[in-house]
């Protein structure tokens, strides 16, 4: 491809080497453990669903259960699927057993292990079943309904009630939204267990729940039908929780999902091996069910300056595309993650992001890269903002970006109001209708601002790539190379849900998935 | 419908000012002009439209005016609409409480306590409860600050800890005592169903609980919140929208140095 910017793709393909290395040393220690949310997402791929009397989800109950009596590192699968040859129940009435206390799943007499594997590789094929017929469903539509052009028009919904989302997120479709996404209640991120059932309470947003996910799912279908246009569901498979709500997005047909580790540890403060080990088995099933994963570096931006930190947001997303290629994520469904962020009072600043939401673009041209909207210099002035955001939307028509995050005049006052996505969408479409093709038409001087900025950056991030791979991803993170942030490897939150793999442990789907396309 | 454009009608009303009563500005004083959108649960029609401009009058404004409507959903409206204001307010009785320690810089603070105080002040900060946005908090105390006013972690007279977010109070305490700390930063972001007072207020009754109030100075701040409602909270100073980290530093020195004195 030749580069409009004038970038050296040998570099380019340099850094990319170094992010690989980066990526294969954090992935030798990803395969040696298991977590409780890997073992709570298996429960759920043997079907185990439902809560106990006081509302503890049945998976929490069996891999509580196993940790407990000190097994977690055999994993939950060669327990039931020994318990199922042992006693020739399912594995639902196997955990309601359990929870009832009449059965010890880790006290039975064990089984030949060709019996127990049969036992386990009958259920895993029925959930596999579940999730391929899932994205078979999608693939249909999008052939008969079709879907909106690119940039996609990424708006969220955020009103604590999922009833009162969906019609919040009908009136965005109406309007022309691509994707809609149900934001998540604060502080679920924290969540050791996903809640149960529909909700109608939250702060700041809606429990992600597989409930929720259904209800929502079937509501957008009914719209997009009736619109004849594919409306794409977007939720939060990050936190404590990452591979589980995978699976239940996988589950109930969503189509994309915010998916990175780095972001977790940097920002809620989530211990690092234990999202990492999180993060991998996360990215095999949205792989696999032909889920856009979103990546966090915008965020980087909100914290560490925009302009002087560019650098570290292209040097992530080099090393979470090869963490998401181990993991058997192609390209075409990574949403890799950058912002326009930068000071408005920024001489010129609209150059430089359009200088890097250009390079960002040619580094990763198969991937319908996601682009944030000016957050951190919104201020109140609605009138102010609603320029920013058009200035932002010009750059992602410019530079053809895949999921275009429509920024808010309201931004910083309240969560949007249906107004304010119904002002966004109308900004988005007359400026992405009005500028169609102005990528093609413009070119960059050579020797100019842009060039040379993109120059600049990446650079910056081969440096940047070339130090973490000399300490290791986790060291580097223990430094604060990523947003100005600094998290110790043992510190934050659910280090105790991690465990060593035990020689009696299973996970087949992990290979039913990567080869099973 | 934008019927009232280039409107030579004349102006016969009071054009001085009077602070004992003043109302809006839009061309002309006393013209009382006012510009509001909202959204009504109904159809897009004229019954929409009379609606709401039925509502404008209740609101207090006269010559309503309907200029932009469009329907969102089947049966959501969304409206543009100008309108003149009946009402007026008495802006020269009005008392608004204030944090009342002057303003000063980076230098100008550090070299107060290195004067007044003689040692460094130990600050700690966090995003508290279930909070997740670390965006106030870094922008008082991260090195770089913002908007060109530098954090407290610039400062050299402070000793500035930033927790981050989604800290839990009693932690937050428990890290405070161990920290030796001064002051303690409270920032809230989420406000809906106004999770931030409640969160707000825990603070203050663990605080109470352990005989730690008086101990330290307690400041919160947030977009939606305000020196007046930080004290009727039990806080000692609050501080809103377009509040720095030199309004900070320079109130929690000078606050003090204050009770230094008096003790």
């Amino acid at each position: 491809m030749q580069s409009k910017l004038g970038l050296d793709f040998k570099r380019v393909e340099h850094a990319r080497g170094v992010a690989g290395k980066i990526a294969a040393d954090v992935q030798g220690f990803v395969e040696g453990y298991t977590t409780v949310a890997v073992e709570r997402t298996l429960c759920r791929l043997a079907g185990i669903d439902g809560v106990d009397e006081s509302q503890v989800p049945l998976p929490n109950v069996v891999v509580d259960f196993i940790k407990e009596r000190g097994v977690l590192g055999e994993g939950v699968l060669f327990h039931i699927g020994n318990a199922m040859v042992a006693t020739g129940l399912s594995p639902q009435v196997i955990a309601e057993k359990l929870s009832a206390g009449q059965l010890d799943i880790t006290r039975l007499p064990l089984a030949p292990a060709d019996k127990i594997n049969e036992a386990v590789m009958k259920i895993a094929a029925e959930s596999i079943k579940i999730i391929k017929s899932r994205r078979e469903r999608r693939e249909e539509y999008l052939k008969t309904l079709g879907e909106g052009k690119r940039p996609y028009l990424y708006v969220i919904v955020a009103t604590g009630n999922i009833y009162e989302d969906v019609i919040q997120a009908e009136a965005a479709a109406r309007q022309g939204a691509d994707i809609i996404a149900v934001i998540r209640t604060t502080g679920q991120s924290l969540l050791d267990y996903v809640p149960f059932g529909a909700t109608t309470e939250g702060f700041g947003g809606t429990y992600a729940t597989q409930e929720n996910f259904r209800i929502m799912r079937s509501a957008l279908d009914k719209t997009g039908e009736e619109l004849g246009r594919y409306i794409r569901l977007c939720n939060y498979c990050s936190g404590l929780c990452m591979p589980e709500i995978a699976v239940m997005g996988a589950l109930e047909g969503l189509d994309v999902m915010l998916n990175d580790a780095l972001y977790g540890i940097l920002f809620r403060d989530i211990n690092m091996q234990r999202t990492m080990v999180d993060q991998f088995f996360s990215r095999v099933i949205n792989g696999f069910a032909g889920v856009i994963i979103n990546t966090g570096e915008d965020n980087y931006l909100t914290t560490a300056d925009a302009f002087e930190e560019a650098h570290t947001v292209l040097a992530s997303d080099l090393i979470n595309e090869q963490l998401a290629l181990l993991a058997g994520l192609p390209q075409q469904q990574m949403g890799l993650g950058h912002a326009f962020e930068m000071d408005p009072d920024l001489e010129n600043g609209f150059i430089y992001e359009l200088a890097q939401a250009q390079m960002t673009r040619e580094i990763f041209p198969d991937a319908p890269l996601k682009y944030m909207p000016p957050t951190k210099f919104m201020t109140g002035n609605i009138f102010k903002g609603h320029i920013q955001d058009a200035l932002f939307n010009m750059v992602g028509i410019w530079t053809g970006q895949g999921i275009q995050l429509l920024g808010m005049p309201t931004e910083a006052i309240h969560t949007p109001f249906m107004s304010d996505r119904y002002l966004s969408i109308e900004n988005a479409k007359y400026i992405f209708s009005n500028m169609r093709s102005i990528g093609e038409e413009m070119e960059f001087r050579e020797g100019g601002i842009a060039r040379s900025r993109a120059a600049e950056v990446l650079n910056k991030s081969i440096e940047t790539l070339e130090k973490i791979e000399k300490e290791g991803l986790f060291s580097a993170l223990e430094k604060g190379m990523f947003g100005d942030v600094k998290r110790p490897r043992n510190g934050g939150k659910g280090l105790d849900g991690v465990a060593p793999k035990g020689g009696n442990y299973m996970n087949p789907f992990i290979n039913l998935m990567l080869g099973g396309k | 419908m934008s019927g009232g454009l280039y409107s030579m009608q004349s102006k016969d009303f009071d054009k001085t000012l009077d602070l004992t009563s003043v109302k809006p500005y839009g061309d002309t004083m006393n013209d009382g002009k006012i510009q509001l959108s909202f959204t009504l649960p109904v159809p897009a029609g004229d019954e929409a439209i009379e609606a709401a401009k039925q509502l404008i009058k209740k609101m207090g404004l006269d010559n309503p005016q309907v200029v932009f409507y469009k329907e969102l959903m089947p049966g959501f409206t969304f409206f543009n609409c100008y309108g003149s204001c009946t009402h007026t307010v008495d802006y020269s009785t009005i008392y608004v409480p204030k944090v009342e320690s002057g303003v000063m810089d980076m230098h100008e603070t550090d070299t107060f306590i290195r004067e007044q105080i003689g040692r460094k002040l130990v600050i700690v900060g966090a995003s508290t409860g279930t909070d997740a946005h670390t965006v106030g908090i870094d922008a008082i105390m991260n090195m770089k600050g913002y908007a060109g006013h530098y954090g407290l972690e610039r400062y050299e007279m402070i000793e500035a800890f930033n927790l981050g977010s989604q800290v839990p109070n009693d932690e937050f305490i428990a890290r405070a005592i161990e920290l030796k700390a001064d002051a303690l930063l409270v920032s809230q972001t989420v406000t809906q169903k106004d999770v931030h007072i409640k969160n707000l207020v825990e603070l203050v009754e663990l605080l109470e609980a352990e005989g730690l109030r008086d101990k330290m100075i307690l400041v919160c701040g947030g977009p939606r919140l305000s020196h007046e409602l930080a004290k009727e909270l039990g806080y000692d100073a609050g501080f809103g929208m377009n509040s720095y980290a030199d309004d900070v530093a320079s109130y929690i020195a000078q606050e003090f140095a204050k009770r230094a004195s008096i003790k």
